[in-house]
């Protein structure tokens, strides 16, 4: 191995990524007087939190008679029951103060006649317990994601949080079981760093491009997950994928559930308005797996539209053009850019995307990372929140508007939790070598690879299987093939080839490393859908279509080491965090 | 003595030529600016033909499918990849826009891909863009307000609708570099992106801290090095006016 040159660092914590929930907890940790460097592989506001567009959820009662209980039940319900139903109360009764800390913050949401926060209806979203529609999800147009993310980093300079700005980070330095920081790499100048911290937060976001047709950016690869396998931790929950209903056909931008909760509504090729036979309540306004698998069984009957018959129609050119035009300006261009269609005259192309990952670091609702040992077990020095953490508030199927509130809710939490655990300036322990040794050796040989594969053709493979073999629809035939087949790429590793040795800017060896980081969730995934032999949420197994809650209201746990994985299981935790709320039980699952 | 010429390390040579190997009938050259800092060697323009019949539409298209079938050294950022994280902005065929969003068909001939111009660049098509963000941190981009209540501030619809066409702003640097003021004195003048950025906050009804605003920016070098030339206008990618919101802090300040 060539020798590298370490800087080292020294932090009270350190914050690993810059979207929504890695900014809110830098803004609490600095406020609470920690010494915090936020690391990321890209500037903070190109941070996929950008792209979040309908809204975040928040039982404000700005439209109407609303109650975080409401809320709570519903992300219960949409969830399937997977959630951990103590993890969801914090959520939903954090949710309406986190809300309006971020209006202080700056955060331009759009307004009622009274100038209060604007809320628009979203999918699952219902008022006394599944009875009728509630305005719930807070918007700033359809760009409340880039608002808020803008408006997250400049509370961050505010408060003087030390960045870390184009740093991919490698791998987590553990030591006895507890974590100790992390190793990165600088991108601008090729150097490699150690940072020492008492508390290390995973927020490093989805890994939607193990798939070949995502919403996701192209640095949703996971890369924090992936740490967390190969520090020796399990992932949980990672057979359950969002495909969005409506992503545009052929290109796979994301068009806002929003346009369905400001009365957007979907097409078959017969003009038929097909969700009232699937959802007679909630119609457009079902949960996202809900609308996907009836989209998805529309297309499969042969109700599908265009030449291939495979993609429907989502109309607004019912809608006033005002309305669209100043709550929905963001897909009217998106439209227009990649469908080439006039909102306000044609209906949007589009067909189920994936979107976002339920899966992911299992954590308690302080966000410290949990592992099994025994029973459940806290890792000492290691966080995660945002859509690298799996609290488990989304369970099964996340509720749209879910998303933003959880980044920022847990976000806080996090902060808070790592105040009562870390003091200002207490010592650091010292680090084992070979912690670094392992990690640069791995960084070293996959830079020096010289075989025959190259990274873009193996990525593709992966990305074709996992679209292939663990799509809307699964069925024990296909993720059986898909088990195999995914680790073909895997073993393609053994021949790499990386054509770039440099060490600034080197894309090809960070593309190269977020391969190596996707393929072992892509395994975890497969693996993970292979084993849970029941449908719920966004699982659905043509085999076996029902619910088993006797045997499977658990969480799935996957270690990954190497291609080869270990699957075991936790109890959904059956209780409330507090007397504030009752149990919700689980009931059969109707929108 | 005025340098009329480029300091000869900066010339950009003749580079490499990557003909097509797939045997298309429709090949369009891309020409691409390259530069590797770990090399002692002069920046050059490579060109890669590229089989259009199998390529997607966008610019950012054609880069993933030169990197993923062709020469995978090439460097560029990207991300979400549909025009809201602002990582590709680029200069193709003589314009500021976002790779992602800007159609090969809109362009005529060779394409030729270019960093954003006026920038310091780290690698092929990454600029450095340290001295924006240092600016942006300077305006204090953040709300400013004394309440501390646990209620949302009240904002009508009309105070707010004075945000649209500015909180849309994605950074991504297309209008401050297509700007010759900001060539000249991008040190010290802030720049068009930078301005919008102050005028969101000096114009939001929310915040208390409108005067100071306007007197950090009231300077000669800061903000009225502007001299409406519009480029900046001219090449945002999202349709934002940020000539206009220059005018409307000059305005305040001549009004004030």
């Amino acid at each position: 191995m060539s020798s590298y040159k370490i800087i080292d660092h020294e932090y009270d914590v350190v914050v690993l990524g810059a979207g929504g929930s890695g900014l809110r907890a830098a803004v609490g940790l600095s406020e609470a007087g920690l010494k915090t460097a936020c690391v990321s592989k890209v500037f903070p506001t190109r941070s996929h939190t950008s792209a979040a567009q309908g809204g975040i959820s928040a039982a404000l009662g700005n439209m109407g008679e609303d109650d975080w209980r409401w809320h709570m039940y519903d992300t219960v319900k949409g969830a399937d029951w997977l959630g951990d139903q103590d993890s969801i109360e914090y959520l939903c009764k954090e949710a309406p103060a986190a809300v309006l800390e971020l209006e202080k913050y700056g955060v331009p949401f759009s307004r009622t006649e009274e100038g209060k926060i604007y809320q628009r209806p979203f999918g699952g979203m219902t008022k006394n317990y599944g009875n009728e529609t509630v305005q719930r999800t807070c918007a700033a147009a359809d760009r409340t994601g880039h608002a808020i993310l803008h408006t997250l980093y400049g509370q961050a300079l505010k408060h003087n949080t030390e960045f870390f700005i184009e740093y991919f980070a490698l791998d987590l330095i553990m030591k006895d079981g507890a974590c100790k920081g992390i190793i990165a790499w600088n991108l601008n100048d090729g150097t490699i760093h150690r940072f020492r911290s008492h508390t290390t937060i995973i927020a490093t976001g989805g890994y939607g491009k193990v798939y070949y047709s995502a919403t996701s950016a192209h640095t949703c690869t996971g890369d924090g997950n992936a740490m967390a396998l190969r520090a020796g931790l399990p992932l949980q929950d990672m057979e359950f994928v969002q495909f969005h209903p409506t992503g545009i056909y052929g290109h796979g931008t994301l068009i806002s559930e929003g346009v369905r909760g400001e009365g957007g509504y979907l097409v078959n090729s017969k003009g038929e308005r097909f969700m009232e036979r699937y959802a007679p309540k909630a119609k457009d306004l079902a949960s996202r797996d809900v609308v996907s698998r009836s989209i998805a069984v529309e297309i499969n009957e042969g109700r599908g539209i265009g030449k291939e018959q495979d993609h429907v129609h989502l109309h607004i050119d019912h809608l006033d053009p005002k309305v669209i035009d100043e709550r929905l300006p963001g897909i009217s261009e998106a439209s227009k850019l990649f469908a080439n269609v006039d909102v306000t005259k044609e209906p949007i192309p589009v067909v189920p995307t994936v979107h976002y990952n339920m899966g992911g670091i299992p954590t308690n609702y302080k966000a410290e990372v949990l592992t099994l040992n025994g029973s459940e077990k806290t890792v000492p020095g290691l966080m995660a929140i945002g859509e690298a953490a799996c609290v488990s508030v989304h369970g099964a199927n996340r509720l749209g508007s879910n998303s933003l509130i959880d980044l920022v809710v847990f976000g806080r939490a996090a902060a808070k939790r790592a105040a009562e655990l870390v003091k200002p300036g207490m010592k650091h322990d010292e680090i084992d070598k070979n912690e670094t040794d392992r990690c640069l050796d791995r960084f070293d040989k996959l830079r020096n690879s010289e075989g025959s594969n190259p990274t873009s053709e193996l990525r593709l493979s992966m990305q074709k299987t996992m679209q292939s073999k663990c799509a809307v629809f699964r069925t024990e035939k296909t993720l059986k093939e898909g088990v195999d087949e995914i680790r073909k790429p895997y073993d393609g590793m053994d021949s790499l080839s990386v054509k770039d040795k440099s060490l600034i800017f080197n894309t090809d060896l960070v593309e190269t490393l977020e391969f190596d980081n996707l393929i072992r969730q892509a395994i975890t995934t497969m693996d993970s859908a292979y084993h849970r032999k029941e449908s719920r949420g966004a699982h659905a197994r043509e085999d076996f279509p029902k619910r088993d809650d006797e045997n499977y209201m658990q969480h799935t746990l996957s270690w990954c080491n190497g291609s080869k994985t270990k699957i075991n299981y936790r109890p959904v935790h059956r209780s409330t965090l507090t007397n504030d709320v009752q149990y919700f039980p689980p009931q059969e699952r109707v929108y | 003595m005025v340098q009329l010429n480029l300091p000869a390390n900066s010339k950009v040579e003749k580079g490499q030529y990557y003909k097509d190997k797939t045997g298309s009938k429709n090949i369009r050259k891309i020409n691409i600016y390259r530069w590797d800092p770990s090399k002692n060697e002069n920046p050059r323009l490579d060109t890669y033909e590229v089989d259009m019949d199998n390529c997607s539409s966008k610019v950012l298209d054609v880069l993933n499918k030169i990197k993923n079938e062709i020469d995978p050294s090439i460097a560029y950022r990207r991300s979400c990849a549909h025009g809201v994280c602002g990582s590709c902005a680029m200069n193709m065929n003589g314009k500021n826009g976002l790779a992602c969003t800007k159609s090969h068909s809109e362009l005529d001939g060779d394409i030729d891909i270019y960093p954003l111009p006026h920038l310091k660049v780290l690698k092929d098509l990454i600029g450095d863009l340290s001295t924006l963000y240092k600016q942006y941190e300077s305006v204090e981009p953040w709300l400013k307000t004394s309440k501390v209540n646990d209620k949302e501030n009240i904002q009508s619809k009309n105070d707010r609708a004075k945000l649209d066409g500015l909180y849309e702003c994605i950074m991504c640097a297309c209008c401050s570099t297509s700007c010759p003021s900001y060539w000249w004195n991008g040190e010290k003048y802030l720049g068009p992106a930078v301005l919008l950025q102050a005028y969101r906050w000096i114009i939001d009804s929310r915040d208390e801290d409108r005067k100071e605003r306007l007197k950090k920016v009231a300077d000669e070098l800061k903000l009225y090095r502007c001299h409406t030339i519009l480029n900046c206008t001219n090449a945002c990618p999202k349709g934002l006016n940020p000539a206009k919101a220059i005018a409307e802090i000059k305005k305040m300040l001549a009004t004030a």
